[in-house]
């Protein structure tokens, strides 16, 4: 077969501009498809929610436009504030300790010196598979101090633990996110970890590294670009934290899981029972916004660097 | 012809001069694994004599796997609470120790009450749930494949201002979404209906980049210049050369996209009100919930055995396909 003598650079530069300068909008044939329902779901919904927080229901006068009054009075929330304060706090512990646990298995799975690899690791991404209401509903019942697991505990210890406290509830949520997305990143991590040449490990061998100084001065270094991804990505996921709380607030005595535990869960009741959307999209868009905007200083570059 | 791409992990030290892209020299398969084997064992007689350490074949550390096993008992030990408290009747489950057995074994018994409990509603749920997962992810899944390869293979306009609003998309919150969503859907009469779990689903902004990865490396321009010349037209060409070559990819990412439908709470949450729509995941959190309202009665033992049911086929699916979840993730790895 002789292919058209175009240079080919490591298999992912399209020769797009074979035909001349014409523009090629043959890709569009594929993307459209894609594009039409994420404009649908995505973008259209996005507008609304900008359009619909200039607005405010009266009691009289039905829906009149208010500005930016909804933002001044999110801006003065104490509610609000304290739920940002929540989650923010819920990122800075929970994300690193997640994602430590998840790189150091991922390390140890590619040492290859564990007896067993294949078994730790599927059993290490199986709660990626379990879903959010039911690995809460699991640990909910572990957590139960009535009839649970820890409740049990303390009946045979004499002990009176209550992990359902609200000073520890959020530590408890914290350990329902991390057992359900440890796996998730440990997995992301061990495949770029996989794709290190062993012909590296073998020359630095050669040279006289030891094992340690492989880790540290080649697959730490693989590992910072997947971390970018993984970071990105779990920094979204807690800012968004909604479905474990919100299952285990009636599980949890008395009200420790208020309305307005998370920016999310605020949302939700002030639109779903407080009947208030046009409040909810002005919440929604700020947090929209401060997320992207941590996001992008985190790593965002470092992923927008594959469009070069 | 560079037919033989390798679409699993590379695993010992392959990879010289394997990947050429005209006319390697075809060695036969087992003759070259027979090599590898070999020279692995003299590497590690070698070592072995000269006190070397050869980072491809360690020797097995029992601490180390002793530290991962309590890792892995933290991971396993919710699973086996699932499966031991959903053979206990309600009454044992209130007042037996939580990981042991209770008075009788009641298993199957809550198995047939599961799926007989309120005329069966369960079992409608299970049904709604495929539903959403075969229309919803497959649509996706499909939707993620064509996008990625179009993003891949071909440089067409619009296409940094796709990543950008893509990327910029997965950050949004869920609930920025929802809320309009939930209007604009309301708006169209679709919500309360099939439609409303549907059609979000059909958008994975991962799976999009997964396939994207993926496609920029199992197929090679070439093949695809090839076709052309032959007078394929693109579809045909997408067809029947590229797909092919992006099984591995499309399988790893089916999976995400079903978890995601499978597992999805929040949309159907606000979504669906009639509880003949419910997916499995609202339904068990309308059956928790019945234990805390107004003289409900406590079904914690229906509960638990249902959401053993629910977890039983994506556990299985998980483990029948490692092997393209493992390798289809390590694609995705590769650019990174």
């Amino acid at each position: 077969m002789v292919a058209p003598s175009v240079p080919v650079v490591r298999g992912s530069v399209v020769p797009g501009s074979v035909r001349g300068g014409r523009r090629d909008w043959r890709g569009w044939k594929f993307m459209l498809p894609f594009a039409v329902v994420f404009v649908f779901v995505f973008i259209v919904p996005i507008v609304y929610a900008v359009w619909i927080s200039f607005f405010q229901r009266k009691m009289i006068g039905g829906t009149v436009f208010v500005g930016f009054a909804n933002y001044a009075r999110l801006f003065a929330d104490a509610q609000f504030w304290d739920s940002v304060r929540r989650v923010a706090l819920f990122t800075v512990v929970q994300v690193p300790v997640m994602l430590f646990l998840a790189a150091a298995m991922a390390l140890a799975l590619d040492s290859m010196k564990l007896h067993g690899s294949k078994f730790f690791r599927i059993s290490t991404f199986l709660p990626y598979a379990v879903p959010a209401v039911v690995s809460t509903l699991i640990w909910g019942f572990v957590y139960g101090a009535k009839y649970g697991l820890v409740g049990s505990l303390n009946g045979l210890l004499g002990t009176d633990l209550d992990v359902l406290a609200p000073s520890v509830l959020l530590a408890a949520i914290g350990n329902i996110v991390t057992w359900e997305f440890t796996g998730y990143n440990m997995l992301i991590f061990y495949s770029s970890l996989s794709t290190i040449p062993h012909s590296l490990y073998e020359a630095a061998a050669i040279d006289g590294a030891g094992e340690w100084q492989i880790v540290r001065r080649i697959k730490l270094p693989e590992l910072k670009g997947s971390l970018a991804i993984t970071v990105i990505f779990s920094i979204i996921g807690s800012f968004q934290l909604f479905n474990e709380p919100s299952i285990l607030q009636n599980m949890v005595p008395g009200n420790a899981v208020t309305t307005y535990y998370t920016p999310n869960m605020y949302a939700y009741n002030l639109s779903f029972s407080g009947n208030q959307s046009n409040y909810a999209a002005a919440l929604a868009i700020v947090m929209a916004v401060i997320t992207m905007a941590i996001a992008y200083a985190v790593q965002l570059r470092s992923m927008r660097e594959q469009m070069k | 012809m560079s037919g033989s791409r390798r679409g699993s992990r590379v695993s010992s030290g392959v990879g010289v001069g394997g990947s050429g892209v005209g006319g390697v020299p075809v060695v036969s398969a087992r003759a070259r694994a027979r090599r590898v084997a070999r020279d692995e064992r003299a590497e590690r007689r070698r070592a072995g004599r000269s006190g070397f350490s050869n980072p491809a074949n360690p020797r097995r550390s029992t601490v180390m796997t002793l530290v991962c096993a309590l890792f892995a008992v933290y991971c396993l030990f919710p699973f086996v609470y699932l499966v031991v408290n959903a053979t206990k009747t309600q009454a044992d489950f209130t007042s037996t120790f939580g990981l042991g057995f209770g008075g009788s074994f009641a298993l199957w018994d809550n198995l047939s009450l599961v799926f007989s409990y309120q005329d069966g509603i369960f079992g409608r749920w299970l049904v709604n749930t495929l539903l959403y997962v075969v229309v919803g992810a497959g649509g996706a899944t499909l939707l993620a494949i064509m996008g990625g390869y179009a993003l891949a293979k071909f440089r067409f306009p619009g296409r940094k201002a796709v990543f950008v609003v893509v990327i910029g998309a997965i950050s949004v919150p869920g609930i920025a979404l929802a809320v309009p969503q939930f209007l604009l859907f309301a708006k169209l009469g679709l919500t309360n209906t099939p439609w409303a779990m549907i059609i979000p689903s059909l958008i994975s902004p991962f799976g999009l980049y997964l396939m994207w990865i993926f496609s920029e490396q199992a197929v090679p321009v070439e093949l695809l210049e090839a076709a052309r010349v032959d007078g394929a037209g693109e579809f045909r060409t997408f067809w029947q050369v590229s797909l092919p070559l992006l099984a591995p990819g499309i399988v790893t990412t089916a999976l995400f996209t079903i978890v995601a439908t499978w597992n999805n709470y929040f949309l159907p949450l606000i979504m669906l009100k009639d509880s003949d729509w419910y997916p499995l995941t609202i339904g068990l959190n309308q059956w928790k919930d019945q234990a805390s309202t107004a003289g409900g009665q406590a079904i914690q033992n229906l509960v638990i055995t249902g959401s053993m049911v629910t977890i039983i086929p994506l556990v299985i699916a998980f483990l029948l396909l490692q092997r393209y979840w493992q390798s289809g993730l390590a694609a995705g790895a590769v650019k990174e």
